[in-house]
């Protein structure tokens, strides 16, 4: 039987279960080395974020779907935001602004990478615990005051940063052309801060995937999860880097009188998009990565049925990491760039359509023969697919340089990153929510409730977004306090109330989730150790998981996706199953 | 059961045992490249806007020498590389289950590279003081950025340092398991080697 | 939901609206396709008693032809795109006899400097107007962008033009009319507080129309 080197998991998973630990609650609970107790603490504060981000979004529907009336619960704020309850259009830019950085960097990155990187890697690979468990708790919590600052900057004076979660230099660093000097400074500190959690922790799961694999996990018997998640971390790693040095800059220019964004001494706003974007592209294929790979393992799983073409799926995640580095240009055609460097950018974004349309086909494929179960996760795992179908399509009006010129900056890449950031991100984690929450609390969700949920949410969704696309077709302008300004968009007022309802519907369907979320994790039914009839290591060990994860370190024979095997009679096989030695010629898979 | 107390034959500089090959050494060691790789990416954004910027705007520069202590900070790198070079023996002495040694080389890396630290200071204090301040153009803003966060990266090292040979007073080091002091040798050799590119492109060029 | 672009009003209108409806096949076609697929395999494969699911790990060949079909797909449009950015943005595409003008945004206006009616930029008879602009029908016209203060975007929807404009840069963008009337000028980058309400007027004149204008403010410029 294998020793476990103390290197590997630090003090606290010595001594595992044959003791009982005296940690004291504290130890346990908040400044846990775990990574599991960790994954839910990222689990906590994303949803919190996700649920801030939510509200932002519906003062900005309230505004552009009711405008100038005053905003129901609206006289809670300040005059400096929204007097008498009517939303400022400088309070109106601070709010899109910061929707976008809630969503893109403290709700759905975390809930991606740092929730289920950090539960389900370990556990995956047949781990008992990352390779670095102190760090890990170091970067959750040095995630915390990142997320306060950030929220810090609706107090200060001046309000928060409103230059755009992309924040364009150099509007973002002069507050005289803003109006906002110290939510702008917030802004930056806070994603610098929260850029090291990330590095952190991207560097721990890196070594965690190379090292840590149980004998017999080799790399092609990974699930398509954790090849996600891993791929995704080396791109945190190298892309955060590149933000942070960005944003270094644009606070120096604000505060310390540097040139590198401002035209005055030969600084360039260009600089900054550049950057900005050479991060930002990787960037979104880090949010929809780690989505992709729960949706494998989850559609795999509701087919009962392997994943199809497992190696194209792998390459096609390395692809897409690797392609995803040159196509920063396309969120720059209009900026002033040579053209010439447009039609490069053009190409390779085309080029990038290809990874993702086989991974489309490769799960069309999955489901296909399949003996589909319809539980919850499958349920959101298919939406997914399909949503992400719709968004990876509309991107290819964009990537078309002549017809961004038109699209460029209106509601239609509102809609296109919408579709691959809440019908893809978001369905994929609310599937891998409703997932793995067996296993993280050892009770199940409310099926009915669950299902409704979904159904709720993807009608309202829907008939949020898809409009959004016919917006930007009429050239409906992004960030915007009231269109009615412009003649040609009055008669798109109608179109943005109809989005607005909607959006209260959807928004208020999340409750729904939310009070299941809650309320499950203390009355919900108990759940087994493999609700879900799956082959992963996490369903061999109990509902939720001992620390130290394994009483042995596990040995794999197979891949992850032996689904309906010809060698037993049930229709899974779990990795680590030791079957008697196979007759030659027999139907035996690596 | 998982049982993580190390046999007296187990060397910890070897990969952890009883796991799938993965990349052929220690967790530490491992996780150290890795981290190196975004240090990498940092200095390139950097970097890189610096090259970009001097490019487009040549004459907001002034040439080498005129402002800049070049002599000074000369003797600064070649400090530093020395600095590189007793880690190496520090390193070296360890591996030979030297912990005298490992003590002298870990404090002389110490010193030296909290000197590097101090030179940098006072040439700062001089520049300010002749007016040579970030907000000078194009040239004080790349010059400042580059070199204050290499500086406190320095630092942090330096730091890391102190705290290594401070467990090397405490006796923690020996042949079969000396990972901090490689993990931190391998973090400074790469300042080092970021300093030596800094140094040609900002205050050579 | 209304997949149908308005009306357009200028040359580059007619190539970006028939490259949209060609995207807009290709791309519809692909939806169909895989979305009733994705349905029709949801339905059809749905589990039933005593069906076991196909243990089918996959199939190269027809990863290949659906690989390649969706390659050839994207890059040729990708190349049927390049020659439109080309005529479009291309930095000698603008016609050698267009009427030069400057557009310089500001927070939050748009400041345009007219050539007067010698139809040269930089002479006495050159005059500035806020928030309106004047062009004849039919007649190329190459504006020059300059920001003052943020990035603001010249974004004129009916004649299918964007272009940033970035302080410390002088961007071309040229258009041609090709319908009289009146149109609108938006702001397409947030550009701080006043960003909803950076518009401007656009009147396209029949060339008579233009002449008498033009003739008309170049005379006040010059002080007659």
């Amino acid at each position: 039987m294998p020793t476990i080197k103390s290197s590997v998991a630090g003090h606290a998973s010595a001594t595992g279960e044959a003791h009982t630990h005296e940690m004291s609650f504290l130890r346990k609970y908040i400044f846990s080395t775990d990574h599991k107790i960790i994954g839910i603490q990222f689990l906590i504060m994303s949803l919190v974020f996700l649920l801030a981000g939510g509200v932002l979004a519906m003062v900005i529907r309230w505004q552009l779907g009711f405008p100038g009336q005053a905003m129901p619960g609206g006289g809670v704020l300040p005059d400096t935001m929204a007097p008498d309850g009517i939303v400022l259009p400088e309070f109106y830019n601070a709010l899109v602004t910061m929707h976008g950085t809630f969503m893109v960097f403290f709700a759905i990155m975390p809930l991606l990478v740092g929730v289920f990187g950090n539960y389900l890697i370990p556990l995956k690979i047949g781990a008992p615990d990352m390779a670095f468990p102190r760090i890990n708790m170091a970067s959750f919590w040095i995630a915390v005051p990142a997320g306060i600052m950030m929220i810090a900057g609706f107090v200060v004076e001046g309000g928060h940063a409103a230059a755009g979660w992309t924040s364009y230099a150099p509007l973002s660093e002069r507050a005289d052309l803003s109006g906002v000097s110290m939510g702008q400074i917030l802004w930056c500190i806070s994603l610098i801060i929260l850029g090291l959690s990330s590095i952190l922790g991207s560097f721990n799961y890196i070594t965690t995937v190379i090292n840590l694999r149980a004998p017999g996990m080799h790399w092609f018997r990974l699930p398509l999860s954790i090849w996600a998640l891993f791929v995704t971390a080396i791109l945190v790693l190298l892309a955060m880097p590149i933000l942070s040095g960005a944003i270094i800059m644009l606070l120096f220019d604000q505060t310390i009188g540097t040139h590198f964004f401002g035209p005055a001494q030969g600084g360039q706003p260009l600089l900054w998009q550049h950057l900005f974007w050479f991060f930002g592209h990787p960037e979104v294929y880090i949010l929809i990565l780690p989505a992709m790979g729960f949706a494998s393992d989850i559609i795999a799983n509701g087919s009962r049925k392997p994943v199809f073409g497992y190696a194209s799926m792998v390459f096609a995640i390395l692809a897409i990491a690797v392609l995803g580095w040159g196509v920063w240009g396309h969120h720059m055609f209009m900026s002033g760039m040579n053209p010439t460097l447009g039609t490069s950018f053009m190409i390779s974004t085309m080029l990038i359509a290809v990874p993702s349309a086989i991974k489309v086909f490769n799960w069309l494929g999955t489901i296909w023969l399949g003996s589909v179960r319809f539980h919850t996760p499958m349920l959101h795992a298919v939406a997914f697919v399909s949503m992400f179908i719709i968004g990876g399509l509309s991107g290819i009006f964009m990537a078309s340089t002549p017809v961004d010129i038109y699209i460029h900056d209106t509601y239609f890449i509102v809609a296109h990153l919408h579709y691959v950031l809440f019908g893809g991100s978001l369905f994929a984690i609310f599937a891998a929510i409703t997932y793995w929450y067996p296993k993280m609390f050892g009770r199940m969700m409310n099926p009915f409730w669950a299902k409704a949920h979904f159904v709720l949410t993807f009608v309202a969704y829907n008939f949020v977004f898809f409009p959004m696309h016919q917006l930007g077709l009429q050239g409906h302008m992004r960030r915007i306090f009231d269109p009615n300004e412009y003649e040609f968009l009055q008669h798109l007022q109608g179109l943005n109330t109809f989005i607005s309802i909607s959006a209260f519907v959807l928004f208020a369907a999340q409750f729904i989730f939310a009070i299941n979320f809650i309320a499950s994790w203390f009355v919900g039914e108990k759940a087994p150790d493999n609700p879900w009839d799956d082959n992963g290591l996490e369903w061999t060990v109990p509902s939720p998981p001992p620390h130290g994860n394994f009483a042995t370190i596990p040995r794999v024979y197979r891949g992850p996706y032996e689904y309906s095997s010809p060698l037993v009679q049930e229709d899974f096989l779990p990795q680590n199953r030791e079957l008697p030695p196979q007759p030659a010629g027999s139907a035996a898979h690596t | 059961m998982a049982h993580a107390t190390p046999t007296l034959e187990e060397n910890m500089m070897d990969p952890p045992r009883g796991y799938e090959e993965g990349a052929g050494v220690y967790n530490e060691k491992l996780g150290m490249w890795v981290f190196l790789g975004s240090e990498i990416m940092f200095f390139t954004a950097l970097i890189g806007s610096y090259i970009i910027l001097r490019v487009a705007h040549p004459e907001a520069w002034k040439p080498p020498g005129e402002v800049l202590n070049v002599p000074l900070t000369a003797i600064n790198t070649f400090l530093l590389i020395c600095s590189s070079v007793t880690m190496v023996k520090a390193f070296a002495a360890i591996q030979d289950g030297n912990l005298a040694g490992l003590k002298r080389w870990l404090i002389a890396t110490v010193i030296i590279g909290a000197g590097f630290v101090g030179v940098q200071v006072f040439e700062y204090i001089h520049l300010v003081n002749d007016g040579f301040v970030p907000s000078e153009g194009l040239y004080g803003s790349t010059f400042y950025t580059m070199t204050g966060f290499h500086g406190f990266h320095v630092t942090v090292g330096v730091i890391c340092l102190m705290y290594v040979t401070w467990r090397a007073f405490q006796g923690k080091y020996s042949a079969a398991d000396h990972r901090g002091v490689e993990v931190v040798g391998l973090y400074w050799h790469f300042v080092d080697l970021v300093w030596i590119i800094l140094f040609t492109i900002v205050y050579l060029i | 939901m209304n997949w149908l672009l308005p009306p357009g009003a200028s040359t580059f209108a007619t190539e970006i609206d028939w490259l949209y409806y060609v995207i807009l096949w290709v791309t519809g076609i692909a939806f169909v396709v895989t979305e009733v697929a994705l349905v029709w395999f949801l339905i059809r494969y749905r589990a039933r008693p005593g069906v076991r699911a196909t243990h089918y790990h996959g199939n190269v060949k027809a990863e290949v032809i659906w690989t390649s079909v969706t390659a050839a797909a994207v890059l040729v449009l990708g190349l049927m795109s390049a020659g439109g950015w080309d005529r479009i943005k291309g930095r000698n595409s603008v016609p050698g006899d267009a009427i030069p003008i400057i557009v310089h945004a500001k927070q939050f206006e748009w400041q345009i400097t007219y050539p007067g009616p010698d139809l040269q930029l930089g002479t006495a008879d050159d005059f500035t107007v806020r928030n309106q602009l004047h062009v004849p029908v039919d007649r190329a016209v190459n504006a020059t962008l300059t920001a003052e203060d943020a990035i603001h975007s010249f974004f004129v929807p009916a004649w299918r033009i964007k272009q940033d404009a970035v302080p410390g840069m002088r961007i071309q963008v040229w258009f041609q009319p090709t319908q009289t009337g009146q149109f609108e000028i938006a702001c397409a980058e947030l550009c701080g507080l006043g960003h909803y309400r950076m518009k401007g007027a656009v009147t396209v004149h029949s060339q008579e129309e233009f002449d008498r204008w033009n003739v008309n403010r170049g005379q006040l410029a010059l002080g007659q």
